[in-house]
């Protein structure tokens, strides 16, 4: 599914990622988990496309194909999904629209032809009961005025409806509360199948107990220095990221 | 005198005209062909030229035979009057209520009204394109509504250019609202094809009475080939509310000018706008607040999507007298350039001689937003298609905030087609926002 090389990369000067290795199999769940200024978003800025960010070694492929020499929106059509830590708010873009366009792009992008309005308002209402976001988010602009959580929400509302291979969880948990963690980890755990991967970055070890990993891996000075499975994030809990400092120097 | 001035002069002269008028005509005819022409030294001409339309011939407004199958017209229960080419259209037109007349068909008390108020506002000797219209006055409109009453239903203003030559097409409204009256207008301006190359002459005066309302719409859907000499004249008495909106898609020049003046404390003017020049087109708005009293308040929202090699000139003044204490005004201008050899002058004034107000004023101009483009295409949106909602989004927060929804319906298709964005999306809004 995905293969991450000894991928090193920076923004404007500075070295952010230094030789980052990762595998990830279909059906598996990985955590990634860090502490502050690790590189931990710059991860998934770099594999949605973000401009900003400059690869300067090593490689990524995905499906097979590499990730890297693909426009932003290829990457989206290939299956991959970044939940954004801090999705853009589009005031005059209805939400409806967005959701619809991006739909129709990706299964344009997939060979399958465009679903009708009410196909779709179907799949918008379905998706919007299960991540508890009022229907009349759909006619609001993107994300405008929406509060912390009903912007994970609608994140998770895109994933479902976009059915990504990977999805990358950048920092979901950040600002939620308890029961939209819930919502959101429902989602996702809903989602899960054979042949869907996920990568759930988080600073925190209690969004995984509610979306259980099977790997979890430490992220530290730009590269991954420690994995296990789900215990290590316990271990990181317990212990704190300081007890890792000599491997990461 | 340029070819203008001097045509002007001879069609202030020979167009027929009720006689009660036509003594404004010649002094409109006179004033105009006796102005300096303004040049880019002249303040309120800086960034618009109009060395190309001193040199415009124009004939006399004549009706052409004009049938609207195609033409788009805003789905509203309203009282419709046509003109074409300036020419008052009663085939095309509505029975009209008592409260609005042709200034031909005005009685003794109609007739006394336009004369008390016509060009009191738009003053001709200060206005270049206020002397244009009145000196080829001739066709007109009153609305003039009661102490207290309300129009049942909206008047529509619908004013079409056709036919090869290109002719002076003026049009002259006058709206008086007595003590509480209420009113709301479309005026609404179309042209039959991009070669047509009218120069249309539009001035409209609102003297807006003491806790009186008034909502008006005024859309240029002009085509390529026209001149626009457009002008709004507002007067507001105690308690009184304006609600205007404007929306320009851009020709050779379109020219508008708002003057709006608080005269009673405590009224209220609400002006927002947007225009859409590409091609090689020019647009022009000049705004012009008056606080003269204390209490008032003005709130002005401009918004432009400026593409290809188009112009754009918005200039917002806003000017406190002294006594216009505790005044409230607010001002923001927003461009967006599609294109490195699109242009925008934006010049927000605001003068202020009372001491206890509060005001603000933005004016900005910007390319899209990276990150919002970034969002959209990590969902799969090619960065095309991301850049047409985009800039589809900037003006729809505007047009969404129009309070006729009639005129949003309406408004939607013409944007949609401008942005060139899929008439199935929209559709599917509309189904989608009938369901929620």
């Amino acid at each position: 599914m995905l293969r991450i090389e000894n991928l090193c990369a920076r923004v404007e000067e500075k070295e952010i990622l230094k030789g980052l290795n990762l595998h990830v199999k279909p059906g598996e769940v990985h955590a990634i988990m860090g502490p502050n200024g690790a590189g931990k978003s710059t991860l998934g800025s770099v594999l949605a496309g973000r401009e900003a960010f400059e690869v300067t070694a090593g490689s990524v492929a995905f499906q097979g194909k590499d990730l890297l020499d693909l426009d932003v929106e290829a990457r989206a059509h290939l299956g991959l999904f970044l939940a954004f830590q801090y999705p853009v708010e589009i005031p005059g873009v209805s939400n409806m629209e967005f959701l619809k366009s991006s739909v129709d792009a990706v299964r344009k992008a997939r060979g399958k032809s465009d679903l009708s309005s009410v196909e779709f308002m179907k799949l918008a209402r379905e998706a919007s009961k299960k991540v508890k976001l009022d229907q009349a988010f759909l006619k609001r602009g993107v994300n405008e005025g929406f509060s912390g959580g009903e912007k994970k929400r609608n994140e998770i509302l895109q994933m479902m409806l976009l059915e990504p291979s990977l999805c990358i969880l950048d920092e979901t948990d950040s600002g939620l509360d308890i029961d939209a963690l819930q919502t959101v980890a429902d989602g996702v755990n809903a989602m899960r199948s054979p042949d869907r991967s996920f990568v759930v970055v988080t600073h925190y070890q209690r969004l995984l107990d509610y979306i259980v990993p099977d790997y979890v891996h430490v992220l530290a000075g730009g590269k991954i220095v420690k994995s296990g499975d789900k215990s290590l994030a316990k271990e990181l809990e317990a212990k704190g990221y300081s007890w890792l400092d000599g491997e990461v120097a | 005198m340029g070819v203008l001035q001097a045509r002007v002069l001879e069609l202030a002269a020979i167009q027929n005209a009720p006689a009660w008028l036509s003594d404004l005509r010649y002094q409109g005819g006179e004033r105009f062909a006796a102005a300096s022409w303004p040049t880019r030294r002249t303040e309120n001409w800086k960034y618009t030229s109009l060395a190309a339309l001193a040199k415009k011939d124009v004939a006399a407004a004549h009706a052409e035979s004009v049938e609207f199958n195609d033409l788009a017209m805003i789905d509203a229960d309203a009282y419709r009057l046509v003109f074409i080419n300036g020419v008052f259209s009663e085939k095309h037109s509505d029975a009209l209520p008592p409260q609005v007349t042709t200034f031909a068909a005005a009685s003794e008390e109609q007739i006394t009204v336009v004369q008390r108020h016509l060009g009191r506002l738009a003053d001709s000797s200060e206005h270049l394109f206020a002397a244009l219209s009145q000196s080829v006055l001739e066709q007109g409109v009153l609305i003039h509504v009661a102490a207290g009453q309300c129009l049942d239903k909206p008047i529509y203003l619908l004013n079409y250019s056709a036919g090869k030559q290109a002719c002076l097409a003026s049009t002259r409204n006058l709206v008086v609202l007595e003590e509480g009256a209420q009113a709301e207008v479309f005026e609404q301006f179309n042209s039959d094809g991009d070669e047509q190359s009218n120069l249309v002459a539009s001035q409209t005066e609102v003297v807006i009475g003491n806790n009186a309302k008034f909502k008006h719409y005024r859309l240029n859907l002009e085509r390529e080939g026209i001149t626009h000499a457009g002008g709004v004249f507002v007067e507001l008495g105690r308690d009184a509310l304006y609600s205007g909106f404007a929306l320009t898609k851009g020709a050779v020049l379109i020219r508008n000018d708002y003057v709006l003046t608080h005269r009673g404390s405590g009224a209220h003017v609400e002006l927002n706008g947007v225009y859409l020049p590409r091609g090689k087109q020019v647009v022009d708005y000049h705004t012009n607040i008056q606080h003269c009293v204390p209490h008032c308040t003005s709130s002005e929202v401009f918004r432009g999507i400026i593409g290809d090699q188009a112009k754009a000139v918005f200039n917002g003044r806003i000017h406190i007298h002294q006594d216009a204490q505790k005044t409230l005004a607010e001002l923001s201008n927003k461009n967006l350039l599609t294109s490195n050899k699109a242009e925008v002058d934006t010049k927000p004034e605001l003068e202020i001689y009372a001491d206890d107000v509060r005001c603000a004023h933005g004016a900005t101009v910007a390319q899209l937003n990276d990150e919002s483009l970034y969002y959209l295409q990590s969902r799969g949106i090619d960065r095309e298609q991301a850049q047409i909602m985009m800039s589809f989004g900037f003006i729809n927060e505007l047009i969404q905030s129009v309070e006729n929804s009639d005129v949003v319906e309406f408004l939607m298709p013409i944007l949609a087609d401008q942005f060139g964005r899929k008439e199935s999306l929209l559709q599917m809004e509309a189904d989608a926002l009938e369901s929620l």
